[in-house]
């Protein structure tokens, strides 16, 4: 026990404490410096639900998910195909992928926002010189093309670890397998469907449910972007329950969010658990 | 066939490799500019004297190369505290991670106890669950034991999300290790914790350092828990720090990017070192 209770002491009091409370506030009535008035029976989920800007938040929630996962995996394949080729350079392609990855997601966002910037932003600048534009253009402050510019940034920093997550599955692929796809006289494309694939498989699941879940949690981007405006025309629920919690001073409603963000969350945890191989470590 | 065919056929084939090794060499350097584009954009804009960055239009390069912004961005915006801030919660959060990492994978590595199954259970289950999620439940909590505002809520937050990664990777380096040197090292006499401290632990340093390196770049990086929880600039790490000075009324992007380039770079040159680790460690083993 004390080789692992350090361990268990920290997860059940930082890790299972603050579920446990989340469960319990959603319940409570609670006042705006924080004080627990009584228990609210289901006040607070009915509030929420009459929240006029959730079904907003759930449907761009939605979209946020599903466009930058499947684009993020769409994409992730040919990059990790290209990042395992031989060529020269290939290096600095590799080293390149990693920087969205290692660089704080805070700075991320914020140099893409001053670039984006209508005046003083490079992006500007660039329309205009290749004649697609004439004035400023203020992606951001547009909610029409606004939400569009965080999916792509979205994608952009999902790709390094779902392609190294590709990179890693392709390495494990023997070569000779490689190989005699095409030696059949396979075409590349048709070999690449028959044979690479499927044995790409498994590690494409599991890259897809793993970057869902950071995804969905994600919260640098949107917040240091938009901060989910304008008004809340770019919120997803994490940016929305934040919102709610720590500027609208409504703990009980945001939390009520934050419950229904937890079993999301968890359907994609046993869908890691079914798929990874944590058993392996556990039999020995 | 003839010679000159076979040779004709050998040219033809050459010609074609050439050509798909310059187009493959031409799409990787395309494509990684467009991955560190926005780091590049950064740059030009932190070389900026002051007067090039309300430009308008913006040029794509400074009029002169101001290289001293990264040293007078230690006075022009405080800098220097966000860093300081940023250090000390980073290296307490490696250091306590370690300490309570190692033993617990090395338990797990060697012995079949009881709750083993629950336990990997959960540890597993805290990497799905980013403080993101849990956020007012993490503020509440941290009310409680008055350490809002503190650097060693962030510290013991930060630790405990990040066991998950430090228990795989080091309980698959510490079973990489064969038991038989255990063994050995115990028929000479050796005790149970000498055998883990003078045997096991060195054999188990590269996953260590691995681990340290992670749980380090983990704790720079974050930026929700200490965005909620530290409100005073005496204790916000960089990542808050420099994003509430884009709130400004003035804001000085050069010094902000200068002091964001400082931030990232060792950052990236770790992350490039541990590379190899990563994928294995946030995959829970599932593919390498």
């Amino acid at each position: 026990m004390p080789w692992i209770g350090p361990a268990l002491l920290l997860i059940f009091v930082f890790v299972l404490w603050p579920v446990i409370e989340l469960f319990l506030v959603s319940f409570r009535e609670i006042s705006v410096s924080g004080l627990i008035k009584g228990w609210a029976g289901a006040d607070n989920y009915r509030a929420l639900l009459d929240n006029s800007d959730l079904s907003g938040t759930l449907k761009r929630t939605a979209i946020w998910l599903v466009v930058v996962v499947a684009l993020t995996m769409a994409l992730s394949l040919p990059l990790a195909q290209l990042m395992n080729a031989r060529f020269r350079g290939r290096r600095f392609l590799r080293y390149s992928v990693i920087v969205p990855w290692a660089a704080s997601l805070v700075i991320t966002a914020t140099s893409w926002k001053w670039i984006l910037d209508p005046y003083f932003g490079i992006f500007t600048r660039i329309l205009v010189d290749l004649r697609i534009a004439d004035e400023p253009v203020d992606l951001l402050g547009d909610p029409r093309t606004s939400f569009i510019v965080l999916l792509a940034v979205g994608i952009t920093v999902s790709l390094p670890f779902t392609s190294y997550v590709l990179l890693a599955g392709l390495q494990a692929i023997p070569k000779e397998i490689m190989e005699a796809s095409l030696v059949d006289g396979a075409s590349a494309w048709k070999g690449y469907w028959a044979i690479t694939f499927p044995l790409l498989r498994p590690a494409f699941l599991v890259a897809a449910v793993i970057n869902s879940v950071y995804v969905f949690n994600s919260f640098p981007i949107i917040w240091v972007m938009t901060k989910g405006g304008p008004a809340y025309e770019t919120d997803t629920t994490t940016t929305f329950a934040y919102k709610v919690a720590f500027r609208d001073q409504d703990i009980g409603q945001s939390a009520s969010l934050a419950v229904g963000n937890f079993f999301v969350i968890l359907i994609f945890t046993m869908l890691f658990l079914k798929l990874s191989k944590w058993k392996e470590l556990d039999q020995q | 066939m003839t010679i000159t065919q076979i040779n004709k056929s050998r040219k033809k084939t050459s010609k074609n490799s050439r050509f798909k090794s310059i187009t493959l060499s031409l799409t990787g350097i395309t494509v990684a500019f467009l991955f560190i584009f926005p780091y590049v954009a950064m740059l030009s804009t932190a070389l900026k004297p002051k007067s090039d960055i309300t430009d308008m239009p913006p040029t794509y390069f400074p009029k002169s190369y101001e290289w001293g912004n990264f040293i007078k961005v230690f006075q022009e915006i405080p800098f220097g505290m966000y860093m300081r801030n940023t250090l000390i919660i980073s290296i307490a959060t490696m250091i306590i991670g370690i300490i309570v990492a190692v033993p617990a994978a090395y338990y797990v590595a060697r012995n079949n106890f009881r709750l083993r199954t629950p336990f990997l259970l959960l540890v597993l289950v805290t990497q799905m669950f980013s403080p993101t999620s849990l956020l007012i439940g993490i503020y509440r909590e941290l009310s409680i034991f008055n350490l809002v505002n503190t650097y060693q809520g962030l510290i013991l937050v930060n630790v405990s999300f990040n066991l998950a990664f430090s228990v795989w990777i080091l309980s698959s380096f510490f079973k990489s290790i064969p038991v038989e040197i255990e063994e050995a090292a115990f028929i000479d006499g050796a005790s149970r914790f000498q055998t883990f401290r003078k045997i096991s632990l060195p054999l188990a340093a590269p996953g260590i350092v691995t681990t340290a390196i992670f749980t380090f770049i983990a704790a720079w990086n974050e930026y929700v828990v200490a965005y909620t929880l530290a409100s005073s600039p005496e204790k916000q790490p960089f990542s808050v720090g420099l994003s509430l000075l884009t709130g400004l009324y003035e804001v000085k992007w050069n010094f902000l990017f200068a002091g964001s380039l400082i931030a990232i770079i060792p950052i990236i040159i770790l992350f490039i070192s541990i590379e190899k680790y990563l994928v294995g460690g946030l995959t829970a083993g599932s593919v390498k």
